[in-house]
């Protein structure tokens, strides 16, 4: 194979110099040129994510602009779903819960996270022990996760049914209720993903200095005014990395969803995935549902440039970093 | 071998001996300040984070070994006074030895995939220097946020087209597309950590690019690659979406989608639900038992999705 020829484009560096100083083991100028692989290696997994996940992209925008049932060719017409979506009062409530959701999702798994990450960090004895635990949720698959909750939250056949009458509420159902159900989703991705987020944290507080601590012990400061001045700023890239996730993940909600509210009661827990699950897979408009995965798209794609833009990924560094 | 050890840290840094760069290090012994003392307050939160998961696990576990019965009399935190296997029974009668085994080849399929694809693609953008190399990774960077759900139709209409529907493979072509971002951002990261002097050595050597590959690149982003692996087993077994619309029938039922069925057909049996659930995570704390960093780091590429 003649591509492990010395690099041909080596002398013309300087312009390309963006990149260059953007990977961190840059070569030293003037060095012997190792052999450069040919781009062809990319090239089975550019075509094979291109297939799977570039070309649906561009598919579902086309696909907004027909009618299919699932059977036959998908028929164009034009802006039809686009103005059914924009009039459709189930897509703006599904818009403001998915909004609800993210935001009180960030609000309830933060600060949670955060201090349990702190905490972990620390030396104490059983810290082990408590990790461990904290840690099997993130085994479960989310689908695990909603079948065990749905279980246990069962109002005839659930430790629900026994323990409504011992604190005087027989009856006691969440999912019947629109804000309870909604309440259990919010509940039920806490207990999901705050394991993961508490590790997220928990690596970036280890990251801190020990010497700032001992400064700020210096200076006089307690254990709370260290924790504002020194490991709250200190945590804030990993705060931004762990923020732009759950943002993220919350688009993600749909088999908790699915599996414990069917998103209901009404449309309760009709969020935007939900929505589009249930326009395309069950009432088979596939088009008006395209539609609706067309605003996830645009939702995400945003997300992921945040992400790019504030989390360094796009630096060309080691991932691992920050966290 | 400094090569390999930027990658390790942050992975564990649970014993921070000399060679921990992560763990604390300023000890002065003798000065017992609050920053040795325990957090009482952090200390309560933490255990009330613990009543939170371990209260639900508990009854998972306690629901799984009483008898249906006794589950309905006792209530659910009771110890099980006549600790039963039924519930394990019925759940591997039920099929659930069927849903593992599909869940296994869509999971082996899924890993051989993304690695081959990931670690390959990963050293063309680290060690190549044109237009095209840039543009893959900032397209693979793109992906990393694109969510299953918002492709999924025309990714169903893809799979139809092609006569997949409704067999393994189509599980495994998509379940392996989406996890390649994360993968290969893992694996740039891990390979831009293998020094420059080593490829030129091997270029002095004489080794063309399929050489350095293997001999040079596969061994030294090994962490990266284990991580990667992991990562792509949790997507390839917790799947839920792309078994749900890509399958039908029941010999091609992986393990979540086997689950969900579980529930619609036995709404009344909880214990053997559960009980299947339990089963169908045992192999990942296998995993975590035996290779607990990998599966660490590989958690932390699953908060990319």
């Amino acid at each position: 194979m003649s591509v492990a020829s010395p690099n041909r484009d080596g002398l013309t560096a300087p312009e390309r110099s963006p990149a260059r100083t953007a990977r961190s083991g840059g070569a030293r100028p003037g060095a012997p040129r190792a052999g450069r692989p040919s781009a062809l290696w990319g090239l089975p997994a550019l075509l094979f994510f291109g297939l799977f996940a570039v070309l649906p992209m561009v598919l579902v925008v086309y696909l907004s602009l027909t009618t299919w049932g699932g059977l036959g060719t998908p028929q164009f017409i034009g802006m039809e779903n686009w103005t059914r979506l924009v009039g459709d009062p189930v897509m703006h409530q599904a818009i403001g819960l998915t909004v609800m959701l993210t935001v009180g999702s960030w609000a309830v798994q933060t600060p949670i996270s955060l201090l349990l990450g702190v905490w972990a960090a620390g030396r104490q004895r059983n810290r082990a022990v408590l990790s461990a635990i904290f840690f099997v949720p993130l085994l479960l698959s989310s689908a695990a996760i909603a079948l065990i909750w749905r279980a246990l939250l069962d109002p005839n056949f659930g430790p629900l049914a026994k323990i409504g009458p011992m604190i005087g509420m027989p009856g006691l159902d969440f999912l019947s209720s629109e804000s309870g159900a909604f309440g259990v989703i919010l509940f039920v991705s806490a207990w999901q993903f705050i394991p993961l987020h508490t590790l997220l944290y928990q690596g970036g507080a280890r990251q801190i200095p020990e010497s700032l601590y001992q400064a700020a012990e210096i200076d006089g400061a307690g254990r709370y005014r260290a924790f504002w001045h020194i490991t709250l700023p200190q945590l804030r890239n990993t705060m931004t990395t762990s923020s732009v996730l759950m943002v993220v993940g919350s688009l993600t909600y749909f088999d908790t969803v699915l599996i414990i509210t069917n998103g209901g009661p009404g449309h309760a827990t009709t969020i935007v995935p939900y929505l589009m699950y249930e326009a395309g897979f069950q009432n088979y408009q596939y088009g008006y549902a395209s539609a609706v995965a067309c605003v996830l798209v645009a939702v995400a794609t945003i997300a992921s440039l945040l992400m790019v833009r504030f989390t360094g990924f796009g630096k060309m560094r080691s991932t691992r970093e920050g966290m | 071998m400094t090569a390999t050890s930027p990658a390790r840290t942050g992975q564990d840094a649970r014993t921070p001996g000399p060679a921990g760069p992560s763990g604390g290090s300023g000890r002065h012994a003798g000065l017992r300040s609050w920053r040795h003392r325990p957090n009482l307050v952090a200390g309560l939160g933490a255990f009330v984070w613990l009543l939170v998961v371990g209260v639900p696990l508990y009854a998972l576990l306690a629901a799984t070994f009483q008898q249906s019965s006794e589950y309905r009399s006792a209530g659910p935190l009771a110890l099980p006074t006549d600790p039963t296997l039924d519930n394990y029974a019925r759940a591997i009668e039920n099929g659930l030895a069927g849903f593992v085994l599909n869940t296994i080849l869509v999971t082996v399929g899924v890993v051989a995939l993304v690695v081959a694809l990931s670690v390959t693609a990963g050293y063309a953008i680290v060690r190549t220097r044109n237009w095209m190399s840039d543009s893959t990774f900032r397209m693979f960077l793109l992906g990393l946020a694109i969510p299953n759900q918002a492709v999924i139709i025309p990714v169903y209409l893809i799979i139809v087209q092609m006569g997949l529907y409704d067999s393994l493979i189509a599980i495994v072509l998509p379940t392996a597309a989406f996890s390649l971002p994360v993968c290969i951002l893992i694996l740039a990261g891990s390979m831009r950590d293998i020094s420059d002097d080593l490829y030129e050595a091997m270029a002095l050597d004489g080794a063309g690019s399929g050489r350095t590959f293997f001999q040079l690149v596969v061994p030294l982003a090994r962490s990266g690659i284990s991580t990667v692996a992991v990562y792509s087993a949790l997507q390839a077994w917790n799947g839920f979406l792309f078994p749900l619309i890509l399958t039908q029938s029941a010999e091609n039922r992986v393990i979540t989608l086997g689950l969900y069925e579980f529930q619609g057909a036995y709404r009344t049996d909880i214990a053997g639900l559960l009980a299947a659930v339990v089963l169908a995570t045992v192999p990942l704390f296998i995993v975590y038992l035996i290779a607990r960093r990998s599966l660490v780091s590989g958690l932390m590429g699953v908060g990319g999705k």
